[in-house]
């Protein structure tokens, strides 16, 4: 393969892969790579590979090495090399208690407790993009909103802020669209914002994520510390937001490209499930994918890889394996199992994943309901990508119905 | 068909109980798999199966026969 390929590796068509992965999955499943930032690192496309890696515990994505590569292009790398991503932890039996600690608040059960809530913002939010008349933007009209106000309510801030998340998120996910004063500043702003709030929530605590986080006490009493808590709540607002929000947008894209997909829906709506996982399998902008720093040399395939290599995983070129999904180019809204890594594997899993799953499919669900006649508003090859930060998503999803 | 759970592999993602709510549970505590049924119905198998299949600890083990 070509020395040094650049990564993220550009793709003029928004819903689909570039042929390069194809060709690295084939011909070269380890391969170097220059990152934004200049540095060099090491890019894994087989499903097994991906898999081996982001479920091996004893490697996570902090890049604070010194030898780490810096993932951005502000100087000190951002997100995944910053020191605010330290405080939480991020390994070992520390990382097993914050999960534990934060994760029973997103069981599947208690997702499925919020579905009325939810289905009920979607409506809401379709009545006014139906309103406002057609053309509608699904992913300023829908796919930003609904997470935000979603995760909000669980954290227990006020969704009228969601403007200044929505920025504040977008710089903590910089690849190469800010300066690196702008981000300082924006985090320096994000972390003062979190820090009142829970002052506030302190002395009136409410039943919300958040006031319980603090209720549980201190280290000393098997909870979190008071900045832990506070960086847990600007991790669960970006993560709970950006992500999900794009999705939105990226499945009713994908779905619409190929409108016969749609009508299969309509026909048999006991498919949203499937047709969900297979977006989320399918999506080949999902971004940047995930880094992961070896503390310790591993074998790969059949290539050693020496400590202190930063390791980058292509969650969405994996899922288009075709030595673990048949068929893997096509869509097939009732494939079954799905295993696919959108999620990522292994202890880091996301924590989110119920409920990003569940808004997902109560999106689709009161869209074929509400908006059956939906359909693109530009050809396919119209739709623009998201340029410069760690996750991926649509410009715009421009719709009528 | 028996299913095995590991509690220490669990991530608590919750994969399993959207999927075989009548099989799989989580703790109210911490989000830990929680294993309803250990021999659960014929009917159930192929869905208990993909649980296992897509499960991101490798957490269910399916014995068959
Ligand atoms: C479609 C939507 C989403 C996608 C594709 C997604 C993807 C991911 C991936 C790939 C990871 C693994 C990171 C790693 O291994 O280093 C992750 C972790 C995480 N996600 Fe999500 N996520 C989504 C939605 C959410 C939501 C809605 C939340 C919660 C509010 C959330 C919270 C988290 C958290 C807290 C982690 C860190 C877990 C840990 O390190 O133990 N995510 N997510
Ligand atoms: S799917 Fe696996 S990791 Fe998730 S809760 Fe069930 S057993 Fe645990």
């Amino acid at each position: 393969m070509k020395q040094d390929l650049s990564y993220p590796i550009p793709s003029d068509a928004a819903l689909e892969p570039p042929a390069e992965w194809a060709e690295l999955r084939g011909e070269c499943p380890v391969a170097r790579v220059k990152l934004p930032s200049g540095d060099q690192a090491t890019l894994l496309t087989r499903y097994e590979d991906v898999k081996q890696v982001l479920a091996d515990p004893r490697f996570t994505r902090l890049l604070t090495a010194p030898d780490a590569a810096r993932l951005s292009a502000t100087d000190d790398g951002g997100l995944f090399n910053s020191e605010m991503a330290q405080i939480l932890p991020d390994g070992g039996e520390e990382h097993l208690h914050w999960r534990r600690l934060v994760g029973k608040w997103f069981t599947a059960k208690r997702m499925a407790a919020l579905r009325p809530a939810m289905a009920e913002i979607a409506e809401r939010l379709i009545d006014d993009m139906v309103k406002r008349g057609a053309p509608g933007d699904l992913r300023a009209d829908l796919g930003f909103p609904l997470p935000v106000y979603v995760i909000c309510d669980m954290l227990g801030v006020p969704a009228e802020d969601r403007e200044r998340f929505s920025y504040w998120s977008d710089t903590l996910l910089n690849l190469t669209r800010y300066e690196k004063a702008e981000v300082e500043a924006a985090q320096h702003e994000f972390f003062q914002y979190m820090s009142a709030h829970l002052t506030a929530k302190r002395a009136e605590p409410g039943d919300d994520l958040l006031s319980e986080l603090l209720a549980a006490g201190g280290p000393e009493q098997g909870g979190l510390s008071e900045i832990q808590v506070l960086v847990t709540g600007m991790a669960l607002l970006v993560a709970g937001h950006e992500t999900t929000a794009n999705m939105i947008g990226k499945m009713v894209a994908m779905l619409l490209a190929d409108r016969t997909r749609w009508e299969r829906l309509l026909e048999d709506p006991s498919l949203i499930r499937t047709a969900v996982e297979e977006s989320l399998r399918m999506d080949a902008n999902s971004g940047f994918g995930l880094p992961r720093y070896l503390s310790e040399g591993i074998e790969v395939g059949a290539t050693a890889l020496p400590r202190g290599t930063t390791v980058v995983c292509s969650m969405a070129a994996a899922n288009r394996d075709e030595s673990v999904f048949d068929a893997a180019g096509e869509m097939d809204l009732a494939r079954k199992p799905n295993p696919h890594l959108a999620f990522g594997a292994g202890a880091h899993s996301c924590l989110g994943q119920a409920l990003a799953r569940t808004e997902l499919q109560v999106v689709l669900e009161v869209l074929l309901r509400r908006l059956p006649s939906l359909e693109l508003a530009v050809s396919p090859a119209e739709l623009e990508r998201v340029e410069g930060l760690a996750v991926g998503g649509l410009r715009t999803v421009p719709v009528r119905w | 068909m028996k299913v095995i759970v590991d509690e220490d592999r669990c991530c608590g993602a919750g994969q399993c109980v959207l999927l075989a709510p009548q099989v799989f549970d989580q703790r109210e505590e911490d989000g830990i798999v929680v294993l309803l049924n250990a021999e659960p119905d014929e009917g159930r198998h192929a869905v208990v199966r993909e649980a296992a299949a897509v499960c991101p600890g490798a957490a269910i083990e399916v014995q068959e026969g």
